[in-house]
């Protein structure tokens, strides 16, 4: 079953005839996706070839909904372009809309944001800056690649992508249900307690990964959500404990202001509510190695 | 980006808030220049970005011209919590009779906009809130439906604002939103808004952070950067389009994501413990598709750092192609060679993931007395580690 994600959605592509679109459209389809079109106005009524696969674009998210009964949008569109992309994939009130660009301006992001809660979150948004979400040996929506770990138990939500590789990586002998890559952004739309929630009410997660970064205080609110939501067991890590304070690492998102923000905050409110949280990517691999052989 | 207070001062001006008249300058000279066109009485502010400078001397009233370039000749050059102050703020004083506070900002943990209204201006607003939450509002903004006439009403009701001064706050309140949200800032804050002694408003100081994403339709942002107090190694990363962060340590790293890279930095970091107390010398995040080309740039940047004593190459392949990585690595030390320079430094690589094995048979057919492959993070970290230490 997993979480947002399985072989059953039908997923489309905003910017699927762009250079990125086009790439991770054809990976998304070897990866298994059911990938059933694009969109792009300027394009509408023509198909695209991914390898002998004939993808039609649309005219809108609205057109490609009613046409293919797609219920997954994955957004490739320039920064300049992505909120009136979001925008209209709210206006569709399309199931799930996956941010993958770069670079939005956050003004942008807390717009879309604000316009899909007053539309009644019908919407839910991964991103922006995010790599997507991976459902392994059932659906792919995004630029996690595919072959680095099959199916499992475990279920994985991470503010980093190659992080989120990583982990993956480290613990494809144990495989996972889902892995969400929230996005490195100071605004994202989906969070680490939205995800644990999801892990927490799904039959097919056991136990699940989380891995957050320097930057406001979404660990620890996770912390407190896991306290007294979350009854599966939750292994952390957080990046950034080198990172000096009012420089931004890469990630818009990923600054300590002031005291604010910092990596042993994190630590501190994740494991003072029991979450054992591993000082290297493969120390935390190991703690869940460990909890899932005890299960 | 954070502005300077001048920078703040103009774009307030810019946006006809109320701002008292001045000038920067950058010498005794132009100190001058601005003191004679302004007249009388002017205070000289050092321009730096860090708090306390009244303290350190870095403000100081003067009167008429002369005084002033005295004045600018002592403050200009001083140090101020190690910032050098290389320009000052010369304005006409003001006459203040109250003292309030007045900020927007992005809210992370609620994905929008925040507004924090004080009638307790003129000093921290961090120990305001603490010692008086009372005195402080706090006001979530719709990103969407912004600040207007009401919003702003609401909020001058809420913070208390007095009568005589409602009015005029509520015209800054939406000036200032409107100036928020058309320079893409994430930060606008006023400390002090003041009532001058005629009971006109005046923003006394500019705090403003602009956001970087949104450069795309602020072709004037760029002017604002200050070159001089940008890290060489820095600048010379971003003309590369390299996302590089200058650091104090000796372990050059090179990774690819920012969060490996940051994760790199830190098992670096605990490896240095067991090595000399080593440290990562910058973060470097060479991104997602990864060329042989970007890979060059990356790696000349790190060794024409003479702090670097190893570099940590950290690849985790996704998109990017780990037998591309490798390639890079080879080409570009053949290339630094090529332009005469030296390299002398150690490279511990560490790949995996997609063609890992093709790039680490590309790593072992080169035979590079200078590169050493390890394929674990932690293993290889500890031995760039090693290393650092021991080129000390």
């Amino acid at each position: 079953m997993a979480i947002w994600l399985t072989k059953d959605s039908k997923v489309i592509v905003q910017g699927m005839t762009g250079s990125e679109g086009s790439k991770h459209t054809r990976r998304m389809l070897a990866a298994g996706t059911n990938v059933v079109g694009g969109v792009n106005p300027r394009k509408a009524g023509q198909t695209v070839d991914f390898d002998g696969t004939e993808l039609p674009v649309f005219a809108s998210v609205a057109d490609a909904m009613a046409e293919t009964g797609a219920d997954v949008t994955v957004i490739f569109v320039p920064p300049q372009f992505t909120k009136a992309a979001v925008v209209e994939a709210i206006d569709a009130a399309i199931g799930l809309a996956v941010v993958i660009t770069e670079g939005v301006p956050v003004h942008d992001t807390a717009s879309f944001w604000a316009y899909n809660v007053a539309k009644g979150e019908q919407t839910r948004i991964i991103g922006p800056n995010c790599p997507g979400i991976a459902s392994p040996g059932a659906s792919n929506a995004g630029i996690i690649p595919a072959d680095i770990t099959g199916s499992g138990r475990i279920g994985l939500v991470s503010k980093s992508g190659t992080l989120t590789y990583q982990m993956m990586y480290e613990l494809r002998d144990i495989g996972f249900s889902t892995c969400v890559g929230i996005g490195g952004d100071p605004i994202i739309g989906t969070t680490h307690i939205d995800a644990l929630a999801a892990f927490e009410a799904d039959p097919e997660t056991d136990a699940i990964v989380m891995i957050g970064e320097i930057g406001g205080d979404a660990e620890e609110r996770a912390a407190e959500f896991i306290k007294a939501n979350v009854t599966k067991p939750v292994v952390g890590y957080i990046a950034g404990f080198t990172a000096p304070p009012g420089k931004t690492m890469g990630h818009a998102g990923a600054i300590i202001s002031g005291s604010a923000g910092t990596a042993e905050a994190k630590q501190a409110a994740l494991e003072a509510v029991g979450v054992k949280v591993g000082k290297t990517p493969t120390e935390t691999a190991n703690l869940m190695r460990e909890l899932m052989s005890g299960n | 980006m954070d502005l300077y207070e001048y920078q703040g001062r103009d774009l307030f001006e810019r946006h006809g808030l109320p701002v008292l008249a001045g000038g920067v300058a950058t010498t005794p000279e132009e100190a001058r220049a601005i003191a004679e066109r302004l007249g009388g009485r002017v205070v000289v502010k050092a321009q730096v970005k860090v708090g306390g400078r009244g303290k350190a001397g870095g403000v100081k009233l003067a009167e008429g011209a002369e005084e002033t370039v005295a004045r600018a000749t002592d403050i200009l050059g001083m140090d101020i919590k190690g910032h050098t102050v290389h320009k000052v703020m010369i304005t006409v004083t003001a006459d203040v009779a109250e003292e309030y506070y007045f900020s927007y900002l992005l809210d992370r943990a609620n994905r929008t906009f925040l507004c924090i209204a004080s009638v307790a201006g003129g000093m921290d607003i961090e120990q305001v809130a603490a010692d008086t939450p009372d005195k402080v509002v706090k006001a979530p903004i719709d990103a969407v439906k912004g600040v207007d006439e009401a919003k702003a009403r609401e909020i001058v009701t809420a913070a208390g604002f007095p009568a005589e001064v409602a009015d005029q706050v509520v015209q800054v309140a939406v000036g200032l939103w409107q100036a928020f949200v058309a320079e893409d800032a994430t930060l606008v804050e006023v400390n002090p808004l003041a009532k001058n002694g005629d009971g006109r408003l005046l923003l006394l100081d500019a705090k403003i952070s602009l956001d970087e994403n949104a450069a795309f339709r602020h072709p004037d942002h760029e002017a604002l950067v200050d070159q001089a107090a940008v890290d060489p190694l820095e600048q010379a990363a971003k003309a590369k389009d390299l996302n590089y962060v200058k650091l104090d340590g000796e372990v050059g790293i090179i990774g690819n994501g920012a969060g490996l890279v940051m994760s790199t930095l830190d098992v670096v970091a605990y490896a240095g413990e067991r090595h000399g107390n080593v440290k990562p010398a910058n973060f470097l995040d060479i991104g997602g598709g990864a060329s042989a080309a970007v890979m060059a740039n990356g790696l000349e940047i790190v060794l024409s750092d003479p702090a670097v004593k190893s570099v940590f190459v950290n690849v985790f392949g996704g998109i990017t192609a780990c037998d591309e990585v490798a390639n890079g690595i080879i080409q570009a030390l053949a290339l630094l060679e090529q332009r005469g320079e030296q390299v002398t430094k150690p490279l511990v690589v560490r790949l995996d993931g997609n063609n890992a094995e093709a790039g680490r048979a590309i790593l072992d057919g080169a035979n590079n007395p200078l590169v050493q492959r390890v394929d674990t993070m932690d293993g290889a970290a500890e031995r760039a580690a090693e290393l650092a230490a021991a080129g000390v």
